[in-house]
């Protein structure tokens, strides 16, 4: 098959429809007939980098390339950067915003989930210009 | 154990799904953090939760949750069980707290991602 492009713009200002991209991204790999196991693996680390590029980075961009042996996908925001990626990426850290944790998330098991769920993770961060979070799940048929 | 018993055990009302009571389900995960929840993965799992808002559908799609059980008394709005009817996820509301909750499940016999 030839690789599927999917693209999607994530609005920062909506809390309540954070999740909506990777909900798509989530239905395309089941029409597609990927495994389940495969398909929550994506669905989990997407959804929890676009809620995070919900609350830190008032939203962005997600770029989804799917292909038979593997899932990647791009999440790319202007927000204020990570300053520490290491201590960012601790289970517990969390800069989120009191609003936030009410709502269930910014608990700091964010990176954290997303690394657990994908094959390889990576974080491009630049204080003042952005993040650009790149995941790769891999499908082994 | 099936949808339909736990409507029972926790005297539930029942808001979305009432065609797919017969469900089976085989664990529980009781938690308001949903970045917890996501951590979890479980087959087959019932969400119980005292948190209203449409992030906690989102994140029962995502780990393939089959029904979430408000505790509490707490009640979705329209646009959470818009999220819940496409999704084809049962919603249950019940007046026990969690903690409750949480135990007359566990007697009748559902068990945590442990299994313990």
């Amino acid at each position: 098959m030839e690789p599927l492009h999917l693209h999607y713009d994530v609005n920062g200002n909506d809390f309540t429809c954070a999740g909506e991209a990777s909900g798509k991204i989530k239905r395309t790999l089941k029409s597609l007939g990927f495994s389940p196991a495969i398909i929550r693996n994506v669905a989990i680390a997407v959804y929890e980098a676009e809620i995070n590029m919900v609350i830190h980075a008032g939203g962005g961009v997600i770029d989804c390339t799917i292909q038979p042996d593997q899932i990647l996908v791009v999440l790319k925001d202007t927000g204020p950067g990570i300053p520490d990626i290491e201590q960012a990426m601790q289970e517990g850290w969390s800069t989120a915003p009191e609003n936030i944790r009410q709502l269930g998330f910014g608990a700091g098991m964010g990176l954290p989930n997303i690394k657990k769920y994908s094959d390889d993770l990576k974080i491009d961060s630049t204080v003042g210009v952005g993040t650009t979070i790149t995941i790769t799940v891999r499908n082994h048929p | 154990m099936k949808i339909r018993e736990i409507v029972d055990i926790l005297e539930a009302d029942i808001i979305t799904g009432a065609d797919d009571l017969d469900r089976e389900v085989f664990t529980v995960c009781g938690s308001d953090l949903m970045s917890d929840v996501l951590a979890f993965v479980k087959e087959q799992a019932v969400l119980l939760t005292g948190l209203v808002n449409p992030q906690v559908i989102r994140t029962a799609e995502m780990m393939d949750m089959t029904c979430v059980v408000f505790v509490r008394g707490k009640k979705p709005d329209l646009n959470m069980i818009d999220l819940a009817n496409e999704m084809e996820i049962v919603l249950l509301g019940t007046d026990y707290e969690m903690f409750t909750a949480c135990g007359r499940l566990y007697t009748n016999g559902l068990r945590g991602r442990s299994g313990k």
